[in-house]
């Protein structure tokens, strides 16, 4: 695959770790472990997990908030630490980020000209007349009035904080945007706007997009491919049509059938109340397995790899993938964890 | 859990040598020659060379500072030339008074401030608050000792309720009643900063956790108010005003350097001074030593106190 | 800046300290162009003289100085001397804390360690270690005082740079390509700045209180210098034959201190936010009523079937009253719910959903919540009209709660067993022993594995899931008739959602409770609810059974709100959205408050309150034109 824009090989994080005063070793918790995906360039790759999953850490790996424990990630074929070390701001300038909470994303004492005028300066080395243009440019690609420039963040609603938390990531002209849960806090109306915006705006500057959320159907329609993510690893990846008809994770199928559509059929629980395991103390085998009705020895003694299935795109990372096509309304019966 | 106190424990011994070091690095700042400034009068040649000898003042920094320690380790503050006596002896006998009045007026603090800021916080923009607000306003602005000189004109000179000074009374006395007489003035003249500061938290502790999710869950509970207040919401609020009990205390210490100045109370604070003005230094080390240890080890016994009401308290 | 001098001129003690403290410093200020006599002349002869003798209004000291003129110029050297030392702390203490808290790890460790070990002492302690090493003096005494303060600068500070160094925006600049010291300085220090200047107006007068401390017993100012301190040291020896001499410089310190922390007091309530907002108030047991005429809009409530409702809702009106500002959060509400029903409340935020939930047993935080009108007749009786004895008995018994975040909503400090069994003996007179019993059978039921050694824990033990179980236990707890569930999922991810929904699901066919539902999401609405209604604006505009109401809204808004929700499965059916944003809470307009986003608006719809009207057999809707079936409408236009 020559055009992939991000390439990521066994990445790990491990948070805490090391030994304590008295010389024991503490256990550290493996946030991401052995992550492999690649992104393409011009595609938006989905990454949906619940809390804990580990989807946001990697996405901070990405723009270099965070340093990976072990393992690799190419940018454009270059070492992505290598490019951090060499030039801070080579990095941003490729490769940019949208945060969740909007207004917790915008100093709340610094005005908006200043917030978007960082990145020019900084990065771009705009000044006088040219950054004022730009900055004027940017707010009309974001679909805001130019007066908002003298104002300050808490005079914005929650849309609004995003589109200018979105054209302060613009304004560094990446080739790429890391966009974390950007819709979340959002109400449903607000959230429709923004995708909209994100749509056009890929469209428009050739953009790539990692497109972070917990939210199946809100990754479903803006996604290209999916890749599916429980306690810190890549369970099942595929392009979104295959992803939705035929998952192939016993974990992708069960999140499919927990989300609750309006008018739609009732959702699948666990009758059990099934948990993730324990960070300090994980299980060998597949993380999932507990709360697995196909589990079997097997699953629990070492962590299944990450495999074709079908075709080439579409990988699961089980050893007794589901096969054939999902509907929600036809697995109602089928309830799994039972005892 | 037990990991937890066993942790806290063994951190106190870095913080001990922590106070021994910076204690040293302050004596170490003595301008000219120490056993000089040391023994100042008292300066024989003799003296001069023995104290030059104990403090090891032909060696490195760190090696002064190893001897030094380990003379301390062993007991061995140094001697009091002024009051010709070791240095320890004359700090145990003193301290003994000291905590008396910094224990009773810490306990008074406590309690006072407590209750006053709960009264206040339940009671918040009603009359009851604004006085205690007001008293607390003028409690942590009057200076301690001018605040004890006139309660000895009003208590003492005027109304004779409370002997002038003193511990004891110099004639007859020495028992437990005497001891209380003697000891209302200068504990209550010393608690008034410390109350005032812990009222005004207990205060804003109780109304930062009145607003919190859980107490609207007590109430929904239909828990009657004097439940959702002692019961809910002042447990809370406990946890947080120890750590502040712990620093209050360290100020009722400080003060009493004031209170037992001015009500001649023969605690380790006047003692303190008198060596500062005779430039006693070893025993202004001995005594700073000896109070800051005992002051460390009591913030360790408020840690274990939250400790134990806090399981979120983690090891 | 305006904002803030205004803010504290309103406080009226503050600004008494204000003009208190502005007159010493004024004093002290002029004091060397004032007629006074020399500080420092001694007068054997005229030693003593009480105050208001001929030519030294304030008396003599034991050598015969004026105590007046000693008094004004000990005012300078104690002014100058804490302002001095406050600043130095301030600077230090502050350093320290934006660098431990900005850099965090071992820099941070290092520096706090040390600071810790200052805190070693007790206070004045180290001060009177300092000043006897270097030797009595003014100068001394002020170093003394300010490092010993250092601490309480940079801890205060620490603490502030770490809440905001872990904020997103800090990240953001980080990719925007600034380095470390340019956030320090220009995204970190604005924020942290209030705090520094808070902890400096509320130690500026201890300090003050420290330094004349230190000369009072000698330490500091040494004659024949004098500032208020050493004075009041001298005058010690004679305090019982001479009062006046200690005294005055006593009440002298007094005044000034007072003055610099009744204006520190303001200073901090002018820039801490929170009170602005009436947030730091507490919370009534119960919200205030106060209820008055509202326009009267003649909502049609016929409720399907004939049961009589168990919760009949009128006319609820919920305002937050907030300075001048009347928020109408809930603004006539009217539903009915009968036993063993489920009705969803749904809206966007600010919607009014989780007020209204609130209100019903009076649990709107007060101030500044206000209930204004209306009532809620539960089982025939009117809540509102209820003392707070009386509505106890109601709250946690028969209607109980289920919150939106089990964390924030358990007591963290009490086993979840314990509180469960307090919320049983509240309303029944069981035993410790047969209550402790009963709450290890609630948490079986819902479905808690191990409930006995669940019970034993502390809410920050237990997962999300667990914790919002152990919620539902609780409220299950007295067979309530009806459960308010308050968003119980939304802090919840998507699978133990399902799980939750499933238990509450079983729950009612068990139990046959009736529940109000608070949601902002339609895919759980129609997993869980018999009917639905949709608020907006305060005000339900539309209600009806769920598949029904979904299936074909009436309402333009709700038409709309539905076509914004990305489905499941539907990956071509691109979301639209709604342009504009609903009406502020304090300036509604009239009529219909979807008007100005609305595509199908007519000049009738800004006319005046508009009713809830019948649109079909069971169902209602607060418009004058609702929607046919099936209509598309929006779309296009976005």
């Amino acid at each position: 695959m020559s055009d992939a824009l991000l390439e990521i090989t066994d990445l790990t994080r491990t948070f805490g770790g090391g030994r304590s005063l008295l010389g024991a070793a503490r256990p550290g918790v493996q946030a991401v472990q052995g992550v492999n995906l690649q992104v393409l360039r011009g595609e938006t790759l989905g990454i949906v997990g619940e809390s804990g999953c580990g989807k946001s850490t990697l996405a901070r790996m990405l723009v270099g908030l965070d340093t990976p424990s072990s393992g690799l990630i190419r940018f454009g074929g270059e070492d992505l630490q290598a490019m951090r070390r060499l030039d801070r701001h080579a990095l941003s300038r490729r490769i940019q980020y949208v945060f969740q909470d909007p207004l917790s994303s915008l100093n709340p004492r610094m005005r908006i000209r200043d917030i978007l005028a960082a990145p020019l300066k900084h990065l771009r080395g705009l000044s006088g007349r040219a950054l004022d243009t730009r900055i004027a440019e940017l707010l009309e690609v974001v679909n805001l009035r130019p007066e908002f420039v003298t104002r300050y963040p808490h005079e914005f609603s929650g849309g609004q904080a995003q589109r200018i938390g979105i054209a302060r990531a613009l304004a560094a002209e990446p080739e790429v945007l890391v966009l974390d849960e950007p819709v979340s806090a959002l109400d449903v109306s607000v959230q429709a706007q923004v995708l909209k915006l994100l749509r056009r705006l890929k469209a428009e500057f050739d953009l790539t997009y990692l497109f972070i959320s917990h939210d199946l159907s809100v990754v479903e329609t803006i996604s290209q491919r999916i890749a599916v993510m429980y306690f810190g690893r890549v369970v099942e990846e595929a392009p979104t049509r295959q992803l939705f008809s035929e998952p192939a994770h016993p974990y992708t199928r069960l999140l499919l059938g927990s989300a609750p559509v309006p008018g739609g059929p009732p959702i699948i629980a666990e009758s059990t109340a099934a948990e993730l395991p324990d960070p300090l103390d994980p299980p060998p085998g597949c993380a999932f397995a507990p709360r697995c009705h196909k589990a079997r020895e097997a699953c629990r003694e070492a962590p299944p790899v990450l495999e074709s299935l079908s075709t080439h795109a579409h990988r699961a990372a089980c050893l007794y993938p589901e096969r054939g096509p999902w509907q929600a309304s036809a697995s109602t019966t089928a309830t799994p964890g039972a005892p | 859990m037990h990991l937890y106190v066993l942790r806290r424990l063994l951190m106190t011994v870095p913080v001990l040598l922590g106070l021994t070091v910076i204690v040293f690095l302050i004596m170490s700042l003595i301008p000219g020659d120490p056993a000089l400034a040391i023994l100042g009068s008292y300066a024989t040649p003799e003296n001069l060379a023995r104290l030059r000898a104990d403090l090891g003042l032909d060696l490195s920094l760190p090696q002064q500072y190893w001897v030094w320690l380990t003379n301390i380790l062993q007991g061995d503050f140094g001697r009091s030339y002024h009051l010709n006596r070791p240095v320890l002896d004359e700090v145990l006998e003193r301290f003994g008074a000291t905590l008396i009045l910094a224990g009773t007026s810490l306990v008074l603090c406590v309690v006072i401030g407590v209750a006053a800021g709960i009264v206040s916080a339940v009671r918040q923009y009603g009359w009851a608050d604004r006085i205690i607000t007001l008293l607390v306003l003028v409690g942590i602005s009057v200076p301690a000792f001018w605040l004890g000189m006139l309660m000895i004109l009003l208590f003492s000179v005027e109304l004779r309720w409370f002997p002038v000074s003193g511990m004891y009374s110099i004639y007859g006395g020495g028992d437990l009643p005497d001891l209380l007489r003697h000891l209302v003035l200068p504990a209550v003249a010393l608690a008034v900063v410390a109350a005032g500061v812990i009222a005004r938290l207990t205060r804003s502790n109780m109304l930062e956790v009145l607003r919190q999710d859980y107490i609207r869950t007590a109430r929904a509970k239909g828990l009657d108010e004097n439940r959702v207040i002692l019961g809910h919401a002042f447990k809370v609020a406990l946890v947080n005003l120890i750590p502040v009990i712990g620093v209050q205390a360290g100020f009722v210490i400080g003060g009493a350097v004031y209170i037992e100045t001015v009500f001649q109370w023969p605690g380790i604070g006047r003692m303190l001074v008198n060596a500062i003005s005779t430039r006693d230094l070893l025993l202004v080390q001995g005594g700073v030593l000896v109070v800051a240890a005992s002051y460390v080890l009591f913030n360790l016994c408020a840690d274990l106190l939250q400790y134990w009401l806090d399981p979120r308290i983690k090891a | 800046m305006m904002a803030f001098v205004t803010l504290l001129a309103r406080n009226r003690l503050a600004a008494f300290g204000g003009i208190l403290l502005l007159t010493l410093v004024l004093l002290a200020l002029v004091t060397p162009l004032l007629p006074l006599l020399e500080p420092n002349a001694t007068n054997p002869a005229n030693r003593l003289q009480p105050p208001l003798s001929e030519g030294h209004w304030l008396g003599t000291d034991q050598l015969g100085r004026d105590i007046l003129s000693r008094l004004l110029w000990g005012l300078r050297v104690s002014l100058a001397v804490g302002i001095a030392a406050s600043l130095v702390a301030a600077f230090v203490g502050s350093l320290i804390g934006l660098v431990a808290g900005y850099f965090g790890g071992r820099t941070d460790n290092t520096l706090m360690r040390g600071i810790d070990m200052l805190m070693a002492f007790p206070y004045i302690l180290l001060a009177l270690a300092i000043v006897a090493v270097l030797g009595p003096g003014l100068l001394n005494a002020l170093y003394a005082i300010a490092i010993v303060n250092i601490p309480f600068f940079a801890r205060n500070i620490r603490g502030a740079t770490v809440s905001i160094a872990h904020r997103e925006f800090v990240d953001a600049a980080r990719l925007s390509g600034k380095g470390d010291l340019r956030i320090l300085v220009t995204e970190i220090l604005p924020n942290v700045l209030p705090v520094i200047v808070i902890t400096l107006s509320t130690t500026v007068g201890w300090m003050i209180l420290e330094t004349a401390g230190l000369s009072f017993l000698g330490l500091g100012a040494q004659p024949p210098q004098a500032d208020l301190g050493s004075m009041l040291g001298e005058g010690r020896r004679m305090i019982i034959n001479a009062p006046h001499v200690a005294t005055l410089p006593g009440l002298a310190i007094f005044l000034l201190v007072m003055s610099i922390n009744l204006l520190g007091d303001g200073v901090r309530d002018a820039l801490d936010p929170r009170l602005k907002s009436g947030a730091l108030s507490r919370p009534a047991p119960m919200t205030r009523i106060r209820r008055r005429r509202h326009t009267a809009v003649d909502d049609d409530l016929n409720a399907p079937g004939q049961d009589p409702a168990l919760l009949e809702v009128d006319d609820l009106h919920t305002d937050f009253e907030v300075g001048r500002d009347t928020y109408r959060a809930v603004n006539g509400v009217s539903f009915t719910l009968k036993p063993n029903e489920c009705l969803g409340l749904v809206g966007e935020s600010g919607s009014g959903k989780s007020v209204t939930a609130l209100s019903l047993l009076g649990l709107v935080a007060s101030p500044p919540g206000l209930i204004s009108g209306g009532q809620v007749h539960f089982q025939g009786r009117d809540l509102l009209d209820m003392g707070i004895r009386e509505l106890r008995k109601v709250r946690g018994n028969r209607v109980a709660y289920v919150f939106q975040d089990p964390l924030s909503t358990l007591h963290p400090l009490i086993r979840v067993g314990d509180q469960l069994v307090e919320a049983l003996r509240t309303h029944q007179p069981l035993s410790r022993q047969a209550a402790h019993q009963r709450a290890v059978e609630l948490l079986g039921q819902v479905r808690i594995p191990n409930p006995t050694r669940r019970a034993a824990q502390y809410p920050h033990e237990l997962s999300g899931g667990m914790r919002q179980r152990v919620g539902i236990a609780m409220a299950l707890a007295n067979d309530p008739q009806l459960i308010i569930a308050d968003e119980p999922t939304t802090a919840l991810d998507v699978t133990v959602q399902a799980q939750i929904l499933d238990l509450l699901k079983r729950l009612r066919e068990e139990q046959g409770t009736a529940v109000l539902f608070i949601t902002h999401d339609f895919g759980v609405v129609s997993q869980i609810c018999d009917r639905v209604a949709v608020m907006y604006a305060g005000r339900i505009v539309e209600m009806g059974p769920t598949q029904d109401l979904l299936a074909n809204p009436r309402h333009p808004y709700t038409r709309r709100l539905i076509d914004c929700v990305p489905r499941l499965g539907e990956p071509d059916n691109e979301p639209a959205a709604i342009p504009g944003l609903p009406p502020a809470a304090n300036a509604l307009p009239p009529g219909c408050a979807f008007a100005d986003r609305c595509d199908l608006v007519e000049p009738r719809c800004r006319e005046g309150d508009i009713a809830l009207i019948a649109s079909d057999a069971n169902r209602q809707v607060r418009c004058i034109k609702p929607l046919a079936d099936h209509t598309v409408i929006g779309a296009a236009h976005v």
